[in-house]
């Protein structure tokens, strides 16, 4: 565990933030894409099937959801930091 | 009672009592500190003790309640996968919270002592006022929020076990309360965490009777094609518009970060380890938990005769008696019964502490007499019997609905998020957040949502929450910069430079 400074985990913290809410963003942009984008081209006749289920589900429900699940290990392991929480105030 | 029901009954009331042995174990093995600080620490945030798996597991139990277990598949059944797609916002919303809320959270509560949102809210802004309307907010929305998960879970007891609706209630409430009130967050988080497991095994039951009494996979879809033709579509037939779904990203997605209930486990974790663990861990598990439930309804239709269904709320009841044999349906049971009681504890546990903590002990109580040997032996009975209380109000009002409880209950949701998003993330990441930002935030956040509910506007299609979040943000920067920054201690204390 890195010893760090208040400042310095204050940082961290911020930096841990911004990254989570650039992933989280990026996921509503493939949800929105692959959702709303591809099922707004075509209609249930037209669209592609996949296991029984729309191109447009396939890619915005499940595999969006296997990417994110990937994505957020990655980004735990590479941005996220140990550092110690501080002890509880004395009364 | 035909053996069906009898051997149901029996594999529910061992999973209530597996419960509350469990829950009880643990309030036995706390340590209970000599201070009315060492107890309040212990009862109300478990002292500080989560691990990864524990924090993930209660998160998700908390705010997966009774609807997305019992409402949500019926539901999708009608609406198609347009609702699973809706349902399926919520996959970042783990991540989210713990990313956002948990380190800071964990820092600020450690140096001010904090075992509650109040707490934080308190030491952030210094003002009487904000704690007081905080707390009276954070009461009566969670009795309401409480009733209606109980009601839910009574329902569907009555439904599938054919037993008198009071009963189902009476059972599954006595074994909430007295596990939340003798054992406290404790026993809620590590009864949260079977809870939580029991949903994901409930849910793979579920899709897995549904896909074998369809006759596999392909042969379910085939069908549904035949019986709901809309389920691919997008917009459900035309009835979904696309910026009331949109809403959803509010509602369930960054409006949760104003959740007290799951901000608060921000403060509980143990370390970053544990933290980080729980990410990982919450990810999967919701998106799981989402997807199968919700499929499950869409998929529905194909082995159910929606016609012959009173409203979509009996599908999964119907779906239980029709195709499960009593001990696989006992089971799945438990995992509805599971979320009401996991979202109910939690809610419990924090109106007590809204009351001994943030109320009781910080108005109500002189300084002296908090380190009086008298007072800190008395403070855990007091504080179990405010909870035992609650509880059993809860009980009264799920058995006859007040009038008011139901009115609160339909803005509970989108009401607390306006009340609480503002104060706690500008509060935290925002520097010059004070005092007059979070009042007029919490009014105008709740006041405009109870307006906008009531009147026939809407933002171009939008619910509610759109709106009411957006004049929420506003007022709270606007009233921030309109009035002093904060004292130097206090950015201090929260920005560490």
């Amino acid at each position: 565990m890195q010893q760090l400074s208040e400042k310095e985990k204050n940082r961290q913290i911020s930096r841990e933030a911004i990254t989570s809410v650039l992933l989280y963003f990026a996921f509503f942009l493939w949800w929105y894409f692959t959702g709303y984008g591809i099922a707004e081209s075509g209609t249930p006749e037209t669209y592609t099937y996949i296991f029984g289920l729309p191109m447009w589900f396939f890619l915005s429900c499940i595999v969006g959801y296997v990417l994110f699940c990937v994505a957020s290990i990655f980004v735990v392991r590479l941005v996220f930091k140990n550092f110690d929480l501080g002890s509880e105030v004395e009364e | 009672m035909t053996s069906y029901q009898s051997i149901l009954i029996s594999v529910v009331i061992t999973y209530l009592c597996l419960n509350l042995f469990i829950g009880l174990l643990i309030s036995r093995r706390q340590s209970h500190g000599a201070t009315s600080r060492g107890f309040v620490n212990d009862y109300y945030i478990g002292g500080r003790s989560m691990g990864g798996l524990v924090l993930a597991m209660t998160l998700i139990a908390t705010f997966t309640s009774a609807s997305s277990f019992i409402g949500g598949p019926g539901i999708a059944a009608a609406k198609g996968l347009a609702w699973v797609y809706l349902a399926m916002i919520q996959v970042p919303t783990a991540f989210i919270i713990l990313a956002i809320l948990g380190k800071k959270f964990a820092l600020i509560s450690r140096k001010t002592g904090a075992v509650t949102v109040t707490d934080f809210l308190r030491a952030r802004y210094r003002s009487k006022a904000v704690v007081l309307i905080s707390s009276l907010c954070l009461v009566l929305f969670f009795l309401a929020q409480m009733m209606s998960q109980f009601i839910g879970g009574a329902v569907l007891f009555q439904t599938i076990t054919g037993l008198d609706y009071v009963y189902g209630l009476l059972l599954f409430g006595v074994v909430v309360i007295l596990y939340t009130s003798i054992g406290g967050f404790k026993a809620v988080v590590t009864t949260d965490t079977i809870q939580g497991l029991v949903m994901v095994l409930g849910s793979i039951i579920l899709l897995a009777t549904i896909v074998y009494q369809a006759g596999g996979f392909e042969s379910l879809t085939t069908r549904l094609h035949v019986v709901t033709p809309n389920y691919a579509d997008i917009t459900a037939g035309g009835t979904i518009s696309k910026s009331w779904l949109m809403s959803f990203w509010v509602l369930v997605g960054v409006g949760v970060l104003g959740l007290p209930q799951t901000a608060v486990r921000g403060m509980g974790f143990t370390d970053t380890k544990a933290l980080h663990a729980a990410i990982i861990y919450g990810t999967i598990v919701i998106g799981f938990l989402m997807l199968v439930m919700h499929i499950s309804g869409v998929f529905a239709p194909a082995v159910i005769d929606m016609e012959t269904l009173k409203s979509t709320d009996y599908l999964i009841p119907t779906i239980v008696t029709r195709y499960m044999n009593p001990v696989v349906a006992g089971l799945f049971i438990a995992a509805p019964l599971a979320a009401v009681m996991s979202t109910v504890s939690s809610l419990l546990i924090l109106a007590s502490a809204a009351i001994i903590k943030d109320l009781y002990l910080n108005y109500l109580v002189s300084e002296e007499k908090r380190h009086e040997k008298k007072f800190t032996q008395k403070l855990p009975a007091v504080s179990r019997l405010t909870t035992a209380f609650l509880g059993i109000l809860v009980i009264l009002f799920a058995i006859t609905p007040p009038d008011l409880i139901v009115w609160i209950n339909l803005f509970a949701m989108g009401g607390l998020e306006c009340a609480f998003f503002a104060p706690i993330i500008f509060g935290l990441y925002w520097r010059r957040a004070n005092a007059t930002g979070a009042i007029l935030s919490i009014i105008g956040g709740i006041g405009s949502y109870l307006t906008i509910q009531y009147s026939s506007w809407t933002l171009s299609g939008t619910h509610t929450i759109v709106p009411s979040m957006i004049i929420a943000v506003v007022s709270f920067v606007v009233g921030s910069w309109l009035s002093k920054p904060p004292e130097k201690e206090v950015e201090e204390l929260f920005f560490g430079e």
